[in-house]
C-alpha cells in the first residue's frame, strides 16, 4: 500500500540532504520526494510517497520527527486529499499526426505547450493514475523525453498544515540553497 | 553591548554551557580559537590524534553524565574524528565535536585541508552546523548542547569557518528558552491508561523478565527500576551499555544477555511470559535471530526514541518517554508479587550454568584472562572505572568484573571500536579524578590508540593500562575457530614489549605471566602514584563461553566442553 506523507522543513541549506541521506541509510524506499515553496518564507514543503509493503510509514514518519529542521509531518493516507502529478510530455509526431495528439490531450484535460516541426510538448496534470493513462496512450506515437515532478498532496477542507510552532523563530543563517520546486523521483 | 571575536564568543558560550576541560588538537582553520583559548578558564588536552579527542570527549560524557567536548582542526582533524562521533551517536552519548573550517569565501574550492565535514558526519551526528555567520554562532552553540542532552544524547557537531572565528559582533549570551523546530513533534503524549494495561500485564504475567539497558543510566532511572523491581521480584538481565544500572551482585540481578550473556539469562528471555524492555532498543547481539525471539513474551517497551519502537521486535505496549518519569508513574500502580516458581525455576538454571565457570580453573597452560579480570575486580574491591576495548578482552570484564554501581564501566557497545579503551579512560579520568581509572584492552585494539599514553604522561594522570596480550586479534581468531575451520587467517598479531613501550613515555611498565604475580603487581601498581602498563601474557587459544552464533537462536549457546571442578 502506498503512504504518502507531508512535511514541513526548514528551508536552509542541507536539509533535503539531510532527508534524502535519513531515507538512504535506513534503506527506506521511496517511490516520490517533492519539495517546493510554501506561504511561509523559510518553510518549504515535502510530498514524499512511499510503498508501505517494504518500508515502515510509522518509522519513516518518526525517523523524519527526529530531524531537527522538520517542523511538521503527517501521514495523509486516510485523510481526504487531492493529490497532483504534473508531467510534460515531448512526443515524436510530425504535422499530419498534430490533430490526434491534440484530441487527445484535450481528453485528459492537458495542453500543447510546444510545437516543433517533428514533435509537441504536452503538459499533463493530475493524479498519478492519470497522468499513467495518458503516457499509455502517447508512448506507441513515440516519447522522446519525459519529466514528471512526483505526487503533491494537500488534505481537503479548512485544516491547514502550517508551521503551527509558535514559538520557533527561523532565524536562517542564509537560504535558498535548497532546491526549490525539484521532483526528485526515487530518490 | 561589547563586540567580540567568534572565536571568543564560542569560549564564552562553552564556559557558560559548564564546560572546563576540552580535548583537542590545533591546526590552521581553528587557529583563532585557540589563540582566544587562552582568556578563559578552560584546561584544553593535548591529544596525540584526534580520534582520541573524540573518544575522551565520549568517556569524559559516560563518566560524569555531563557534554564531553572535542575540537580540531578543518580536514584531516575532522576526519579523524569521525570514529569517535561514531561511536558516541551508537551509544547516545552527549558529544560536541568544535572543528575549525576553511573561510566561507573558499568552501567548495577544495582549499589546503578543506572537507566537507558537515557532510562526511551527517549520519554519525544527531545533528551539525556549518556557521556562516558569526551572529548565529551563541545560539547554534547553545542549541547543539541542548540537542546533544536532550531526549536521546547524542553526538553534535559544529563546523566554524575561520573567518568567521575572526568576526567581530555585538554579544549578549542569549537567554530564551531553547525552541527547536521539531520540539512539537518530540512531544511524547501517553495515555494514562496505558500505564494501568501495563500495570494489568504486569499483575497477570508468571514468568516476566526485565531487559535493562543504557536508558537506565541516561535517565538516572537506578533508583525507580530497584523500587519496581524489588516490588514485583521481577528478574532483570542487562545489556552490555545497561551494566552497572543494577547492581550486579542483587540478588534479582540475572546479569547479562545476549550472544555472550549467561545461558540461563538467555533462556529467561526465551521462556518469558512478559519481557518489561526498559531503555534498550533489541540490537542484534541481545536478541539472536528474531524469528525464534522470545516467542511466548508480551512485550512493553519503555523507549524515550519512537524510532525505536518496532523497528526490530514488535511490542505490545510502548511507553514512550523519559524511563525515570514513567516508572514514576507506573510504580504506584503495580501489586506486590512473588513469582516464587519462576526464581525456583531460574536459580536451579543459574547452578547448572554458571557464568563464571573457570573462576577456581587451575589452568594448566599459562595465565587466563578470565583469571587477570578477576583479579583486578578483587584487587579494586569492584569499585574502579574499567574501561574496556573490544574483543574477547570486553566480554571477560563484563563476565569476572561485577560492577554494582552506575558508570563504572565504560565500553564501546554499539560500534564495537578497538582502540576505544585508552582515549576513553582518559576521558574518564579527567571526569572523575578522585577514581580509580583502569583500562583493559587487547594486544590488537590497544595498539590502534596507544600513542595517548604520552597525552597520560603530559597530563600527568594517572590510569592503570591491563594489556590483556594473547598474540591473537583473539575475538576474530574464535570466530575463524568454531565458524571457518580454525584457519587464523590474519589474526596472530605481533606486538612491541609493552613494557619497553611503557618505559619510552616513562611510564613503569610490566610483564606478569603466571597467576601467583598477578595481586602484588596489582597491588604495587594501586598504590604507585603514577600510571602503570602491565601486559598479561595470557593464554593463547582460550574463547568466550557461552556463545549464541550470529544468526542462531537466543538460545542455541556454544559452551564450554569441560570445566574440571578443581579446588
Amino acid at each position: 500500500m502506498k503512504h504518502t506523507l507531508v512535511a514541513l522543513v526548514q528551508d536552509k541549506p542541507g536539509v533535503l540532504n539531510r532527508v534524502a541521506s535519513l531515507f538512504r541509510r535506513r534503506a527506506f524506499n521511496i517511490e516520490s520526494l517533492t519539495v517546493g515553496h510554501t506561504d511561509q518564507p523559510h518553510v518549504s514543503r515535502m510530498t514524499i510517497v512511499i510503498d508501505s509493503d517494504n518500508t515502515s510509514a510509522q518509522l519513516v514518519e518518526a525517523n523524519l520527527a527526529k530531524l531537527v529542521n522538520v517542523i511538521d509531518i503527517q501521514d495523509v493516507t486516510q485523510q481526504e486529499t487531492i493529490s497532483r502529478d504534473l508531467a510534460l510530455i515531448k512526443v515524436r509526431v510530425d504535422a499530419a499526426g498534430r490533430a490526434e495528439i491534440a484530441q487527445l490531450a484535450e481528453i485528459f484535460r492537458a495542453k500543447i505547450v510546444d510545437v516543433a516541426n517533428d514533435s509537441v510538448v504536452v503538459e499533463a496534470t493530475g493524479d498519478e493514475d492519470k497522468i499513467d493513462g495518458l503516457v499509455e496512450l502517447l508512448r506507441p506515437k513515440g516519447i522522446l523525453e519525459m519529466v514528471r515532478t512526483g505526487r503533491i498532496a494537500m488534505v481537503r477542507g479548512n485544516q491547514a498544515r502550517k508551521n503551527t510552532n509558535g514559538h520557533y523563530n527561523g532565524n536562517g543563517n542564509g537560504n535558498g540553497h535548497v532546491a526549490r520546486d525539484v521532483g526528485v523521483s526515487s530518490v | 553591548m561589547p563586540k567580540l571575536a567568534g572565536a571568543q564568543i564560542l569560549w564564552e558560550c562553552l564556559v557558560r554551557e559548564g564546560v572546563d576541560t576540552v580535548f583537542g588538537y590545533p591546526g590552521g582553520a581553528i587557529l583563532p580559537s585557540y589563540d582566544a583559548m587562552l582568556q578563559y578558564p578552560i584546561h584544553h588536552v593535548l591529544v596525540r590524534h584526534e580520534q582520541g579527542a573524540s573518544h575522551m570527549a565520549d568517556g569524559y560524557a559516560r563518566a560524569s553524565g555531563r557534554v564531553g567536548v572535542c575540537v580540531g582542526t578543518s580536514g584531516p582533524a575532522a576526519t579523524n574524528m569521525v570514529t569517535g562521533l561514531a561511536t558516541a551517536m551508537m551509544d547516545s552519548i552527549p558529544v560536541v565535536a568544535i572543528t575549525g573550517q576553511v573561510g566561507t569565501k573558499v568552501i567548495g574550492s577544495d582549499a589546503f585541508q578543506e572537507t566537507d565535514v558537515t557532510g562526511v558526519t551527517l549520519p554519525v551526528t544527531k545533528h551539525n552546523y556549518l556557521v556562516t555567520h558569526v551572529e548565529d554562532l551563541a545560539e547554534t552553540i547553545r542549541e547543539a548542547f541542548y540537542i546533544a542532552r536532550h531526549g536521546r544524547p547524542g553526538p553534535v557537531l559544529i563546523d566554524i569557518p575561520k573567518d568567521v572565528q575572526l568576526a567581530q559582533t555585538e554579544f549578549e549570551y542569549p537567554t530564551h528558552p531553547i525552541h527547536l523546530p521539531n520540539e512539537r513533534l518530540l512531544e511524547k503524549y501517553v495515555p494514562q491508561e496505558y500505564f494501568a494495561r501495563a500495570a494489568e500485564m504486569i499483575a497477570a504475567a508468571e514468568r516476566p523478565v526485565i531487559l535493562a539497558g543504557h536508558g537506565i543510566l541516561l535517565s538516572g532511572a537506578m533508583d525507580e527500576v530497584m523500587e519496581f523491581a524489588e516490588k514485583t521480584n521481577t528478574p532483570i538481565a542487562l545489556t552490555l551499555l545497561g551494566i552497572g544500572g543494577f547492581p550486579a551482585e542483587h540478588p534479582l540481578c540475572l546479569g547479562m544477555m545476549g550472544m555472550h550473556g549467561g545461558v540461563y539469562v538467555n533462556e529467561a528471555i526465551q521462556n518469558a511470559d512478559l519481557l518489561l524492555a526498559m531503555g534498550m532498543r533489541f540490537d542484534d547481539r541481545v536478541t539472536g535471530t528474531l524469528k525464534t525471539y522470545s516467542p511466548h513474551s508480551k512485550k512493553i517497551h519503555f523507549e524515550i526514541d519512537p524510532t525505536e519502537i518496532n523497528k526490530n521486535v514488535k511490542v505490545d505496549l510502548p511507553l514512550l518517554g523519559d524511563l525515570k518519569e514513567s516508572l514514576t508513574k507506573l510504580n504506584p500502580l503495580v501489586r506486590a508479587k512473588r513469582h516464587d516458581a519462576w526464581w525456583e525455576h531460574l536459580r536451579r538454571a543459574m547452578q547448572a550454568d554458571p557464568i563464571r565457570d573457570v573462576l577456581d580453573w587451575e589452568s594448566p597452560d599459562g595465565l587466563m584472562s578470565e583469571h587477570v579480570v578477576h583479579d583486578i575486580w578483587t584487587a579494586t574491591q569492584g569499585d574502579a572505572i574499567v574501561v574496556t576495548d573490544v574483543g574477547q578482552h570486553q566480554m571477560w570484564e563484563v563476565q569476572y568484573y561485577l560492577h554494582n554501581k552506575p558508570h563504572t564501566l565504560i565500553t564501546s557497545g554499539g560500534l564495537g571500536t578497538m582502540g576505544f579503551a585508552l582515549p576513553a579512560a582518559i576521558g574518564a579520568k579527567f571526569a572523575q579524578p578522585d577514581k580509580e581509572v583502569w583500562v583493559i584492552a587487547g594486544d590488537g585494539g590497544f595498539q590502534m590508540t596507544m600513542a595517548e599514553l604520552a597525552t597520560i604522561v603530559q597530563e600527568k594522570i594517572k590510569i592503570n593500562v591491563a594489556i590483556l596480550n594473547n598474540g591473537y586479534l583473539g575475538m576474530v581468531r574464535q570466530w575463524q575457530e568454531f565458524f571457518y575451520d580454525a584457519r587464523y587467517c590474519a589474526t596472530p598479531i605481533f606486538s612491541p614489549d609493552f613494557a619497553k613501550v611503557a618505559d619510552a613515555y616513562g611510564i613503569p611498565g610490566y610483564v606478569v605471566e603466571n597467576r601467583d604475580d598477578v595481586m602484588p603487581i596489582l597491588d604495587e601498581v594501586r598504590a604507585s602514584p603514577g600510571p602503570a602498563v602491565i601486559e598479561f601474557r595470557v593464554k593463547m587459544e582460550d574463547a568466550v563461553y557461552p556463545m549464541v552464533p550470529a544468526g542462531a537462536s537466543l538460545h542455541e549457546m556454544i559452551k564450554r566442553e569441560k570445566v574440571p571442578q578443581s579446588v
